[in-house]
C-alpha cells in the first residue's frame, strides 16, 4: 500500500509544533543562540497554561531586547537593568497577572544588581528568568560579571584576570540567601533533557505566582557562540566543561 | 454655601500626598530625600491602600523608583513619585525612556541647591533640567511650578490631566521652602481611582494583558529603523508644539501699565509679588508675571507686553538659567537681566528692588 504525505500529516500523528504563541517574525538571533530555544519556551509555556491574556512580559536591554517581537503576549521593554522595578510595579498594581522579566547576564548581575537583589528582597510575586551566557552579547563581546576566570572577552583578551577584573559573580546563589526568593534553580538548554527540565522549572516559576508566596528565578547557562568566535556545537562543549563546574546546574531553592 | 469644604493648614509635600490620594492616583514609588521625605511619610501615615487601594512603596533608590513608574505607567496607571535635585539626576534616566515610550506620569522636584550633594535648602537651579529634556534625546517634559501650598495640592491633578492627555511625563517644580512652608489649602474631595475596565477603554494601549480581540500592546522606546525613528521624534516634537499654543499658563500682577516687568515662578514669584508693591509705592511702574508652566514657557504672553515695557529683570534662586528663556522670547527688544540668591540664601524682597533699580532702570 503506497502512504502519501495527506496520510500521515494527521491531528493523531501530531507530536511537536510551533507554540501558537511565537509570532511570525524571524528571530534575530545568531543561529545557535541560546535565547531562540528559551524565547520559545516561554511561548510554549504561557500557552499550554492559558495565561496568553493574564501575562505581562518586560524584556531588557541585551540581545533580547526585541524579544517582544516573538510572542504574541503583551510586553513592557526597560531601560538596561530595571526590569525588577518595571515588574514590581505592574505586578503590584495589577496582582492578578502574571509577571516576568527576562535578563543577561550584563543586564540583570552588573547595571542592574540592585533592582535584582531588592526585588528578590522583597519577595515580588514574578517570575524572573536570567540567561547567563558569562558575556556581553550584544554589544560585541565584552566581559561579563559572570565572565569565567581565564576566559576572553573583547574588554579581557588575554582572559579575565581576578586580580585585575574581580571574580565572576554568582548572583543565583546571592538570591537564593535571600528570604523574599521562593524558588531558584539554574537550568540550561543544551540537550532535549535539559530543555525539559527547563520547561518544568519555567511553569513552576509561572504556577508560583498563584500564591503570593516570593521571587522566582530561574538562572539559564547559555551560550552565546557568536561572542564566544565558536560554532554552536562547540559553544555548548565548552559550556559543558567550563561553565558547569562554576555554575552548577540544578534547584538551589524550592519552598 | 458649600459647608463640605475641607480647609486645612498643611506642608506643600503633605499637600501633594492628600492631592495625590484623592485624585485617584494608582501608585507612588519613591526613596527618601530633604527637602521632601515628607511626601511619602504623609502617605504611609494615611495608609491610602486600605482607602482607594493606592499602591505605597519605598524604592531602593531614585533609579527603581522612576523605572517603578514606568512599570505603572506603562500599565495605564496613575503612577508617580517625588524627589529632590540629587534623586531628580538619578531618574533623567528614566524620564528619557518615559518620554521616549510616551508614558504618562507625574514627577515631583522639591529643589534644593546644587551642584553636587550641596545644601538642603529651597534653590531653583533645577530650571535647565526640567525645561530642556534632562537626559538625553530630544524630549521635553510638562513643567509646572507651583507658588503656593494649595497649588501643590490642585497641580497634581492638573499634571497628571495633561501627561495622560498627551502621552507624555509631566514635571511639578517645587522648590524647598514651597515644600516645607505651612499654608492653608483647600483639600478636593476623593475621587474614584479608575477601574481596570475603564483603563481599558481609555487607553488602549495599556499593557493589561492581551485579550484576543486587539494586538498586543508592547511599550518600547527602541526603534532601529532610522526612517521611522525620525518619524517618531517628528511625532513627538509635534506634540511639544500643540503644548505650546494650548497649554501655557501663567499669571500677570500689574502688567497692564508696566514700565518694568518681574518675570519670576515659584517661591521667587511670592517674593517678587512683594518687591513689586515696594516698588509701586516708591512709583516705579513695576508688573510681574509668574509663569505657571515653565515648559511651554510664556513666549507670547511676554511678547504682548513689549509694547510698554522697557526692560525685565528675571528673578530665580539660581546663577541664571530662566533669564536665558526670557532672553530668547525678548529676542534683543528690551534689555533682561537676572538676578538671583544661590546656595540656599533666599532673596529679600527689597533686594529686588535694589537689582530693578541698579540692573535695568540705572542701567
Ligand atoms: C545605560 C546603558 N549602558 C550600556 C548600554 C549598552 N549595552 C547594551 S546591551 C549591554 C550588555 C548586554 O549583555 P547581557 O545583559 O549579558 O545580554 P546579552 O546581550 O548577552 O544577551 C550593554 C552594556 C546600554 N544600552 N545602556
Ligand atoms: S551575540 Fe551571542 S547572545 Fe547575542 S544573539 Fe548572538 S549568540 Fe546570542
Amino acid at each position: 500500500m503506497e502512504v502519501s504525505i495527506k496520510d500521515i500529516i494527521k491531528p493523531e500523528n501530531l507530536v511537536y509544533q510551533k507554540s501558537s504563541l511565537l509570532t511570525e517574525k524571524p528571530m534575530h538571533y545568531c543561529p545557535g543562540c541560546t535565547h531562540g530555544v528559551v524565547n520559545r519556551l516561554i511561548a510554549e509555556v504561557i500557552e499550554e497554561l492559558g495565561l496568553q491574556q493574564e501575562t505581562i512580559g518586560v524584556t531588557p536591554v541585551g540581545c533580547s531586547v526585541l524579544l517582544y517581537n516573538y510572542i504574541d503576549i503583551d510586553w513592557q521593554e526597560a531601560a538596561h537593568g530595571r526590569a525588577p522595578a518595571l515588574g514590581t510595579a505592574i505586578k503590584r498594581l495589577l496582582p492578578e497577572k502574571y509577571v516576568f522579566t527576562y535578563q543577561g547576564d550584563g543586564d540583570l548581575a552588573a547595571i542592574g544588581t540592585a533592582e535584582t537583589i531588592h526585588a528578590c528582597n522583597r519577595g515580588e510575586n514574578i517570575l524572573m528568568v536570567f540567561i547567563n551566557n558569562g558575556i556581553y552579547g550584544m554589544t560585541g563581546g565584552q566581559m561579563a560579571p559572570t565572565t569565567l576566570e581565564g576566559m576572553a572577552a573583547s574588554t579581557c583578551p588575554f582572559g579575565r584576570d581576578p586580580e585585575r577584573d574581580g571574580n565572576p559573580l554568582s548572583m543565583t546563589e546571592i538570591v537564593a540567601t535571600l528570604p523574599g526568593t521562593r524558588y531558584v534553580t539554574r537550568q540550561a538548554a543544551h540537550t532535549a533533557g535539559a530543555v525539559r527540565k527547563l520547561k518544568k522549572a519555567l511553569i513552576k516559576g509561572f504556577n508560583n505566582q498563584k500564591e503570593n508566596k516570593g521571587t522566582s528565578f530561574i538562572e539559564v547557562v547559555s551560550t552565546c557562540n557568536s561572542g564566544w568566535k565558536m560554532t554552536p556545537v562547540q559553544a555548548n562543549e565548552w559550556m559543558v566543561e567550563n561553565m558547569f563546574p562554576f555554575y552548577p546546574l540544578g534547584d538551589i531553592k524550592d519552598k | 454655601m458649600d459647608n463640605k469644604k475641607d480647609i486645612r493648614l498643611m506642608k506643600g509635600n503633605e499637600a501633594i500626598a492628600e492631592a495625590a490620594i484623592r485624585c485617584g492616583v494608582d501608585g507612588y514609588f519613591g526613596y527618601p530625600i530633604t527637602p521632601q521625605s515628607e511626601v511619602m511619610e504623609t502617605l504611609m501615615l494615611l495608609k491610602p491602600w486600605e482607602t482607594t487601594g493606592m499602591v505605597v512603596l519605598q524604592a531602593e533608590s531614585e533609579i527603581a523608583s522612576i523605572n517603578m513608574v514606568y512599570g505603572g505607567a506603562g500599565c495605564g496607571k496613575k503612577v508617580m513619585t517625588s524627589s529632590s535635585s540629587p534623586g531628580i539626576s538619578l531618574m533623567q534616566e528614566g524620564l528619557t525612556y518615559l518620554a521616549g515610550a510616551e508614558l504618562p506620569c507625574v514627577v515631583v522636584n522639591v529643589v534644593r541647591g546644587g551642584p553636587g550633594l550641596g545644601t538642603i535648602q529651597p534653590a531653583q537651579s533645577d530650571y535647565f533640567q526640567s525645561v530642556k529634556g534632562g537626559g538625553h534625546g530630544d524630549y521635553k517634559l510638562i513643567v509646572l511650578a507651583p507658588a503656593s501650598v494649595q497649588e501643590m495640592a490642585d497641580f497634581v491633578e492638573l499634571a497628571f490631566d495633561l501627561a495622560f492627555k498627551y502621552r507624555n511625563p509631566a514635571l511639578i517644580l517645587s522648590d524647598g521652602m514651597i515644600g516645607q512652608m505651612m499654608e492653608k489649602v483647600e483639600l478636593k474631595p476623593y475621587r474614584k481611582r479608575w477601574t481596570n475596565e475603564e483603563i481599558k477603554q481609555m487607553h488602549p494601549w495599556a499593557t493589561m494583558g492581551k485579550p484576543a480581540e486587539r494586538e498586543r500592546n508592547i511599550i518600547t522606546s527602541v526603534e532601529l529603523d532610522p526612517n521611522a525613528f525620525e518619524r517618531f521624534n517628528h511625532k513627538l516634537q509635534d506634540k511639544y508644539r500643540k503644548m505650546q499654543e494650548e497649554e501655557v499658563r501663567c499669571e500677570q500682577f500689574n502688567c497692564e501699565d508696566a514700565e518694568y516687568l518681574l518675570v519670576a515662578y515659584g517661591s521667587s514669584a511670592r517674593i517678587c509679588q512683594k518687591a513689586m508693591e515696594l516698588a509701586r509705592a516708591k512709583g516705579i511702574k513695576v508688573g510681574l508675571l509668574r509663569p505657571i508652566t515653565l515648559f511651554p514657557f510664556p513666549t507670547r504672553e511676554i511678547q504682548a507686553l513689549l509694547g510698554h515695557v522697557k526692560g525685565i529683570l528675571s528673578v530665580e534662586l539660581s546663577e541664571g538659567q530662566m533669564v536665558e528663556d526670557v532672553r530668547l522670547t525678548v529676542e534683543g527688544k528690551v534689555k533682561v537681566e537676572h538676578f538671583g540668591r544661590v546656595g540656599g540664601v533666599v532673596h529679600s524682597p527689597e533686594e529686588v528692588v535694589e537689582a530693578l533699580e541698579r540692573k535695568i532702570i540705572g542701567g
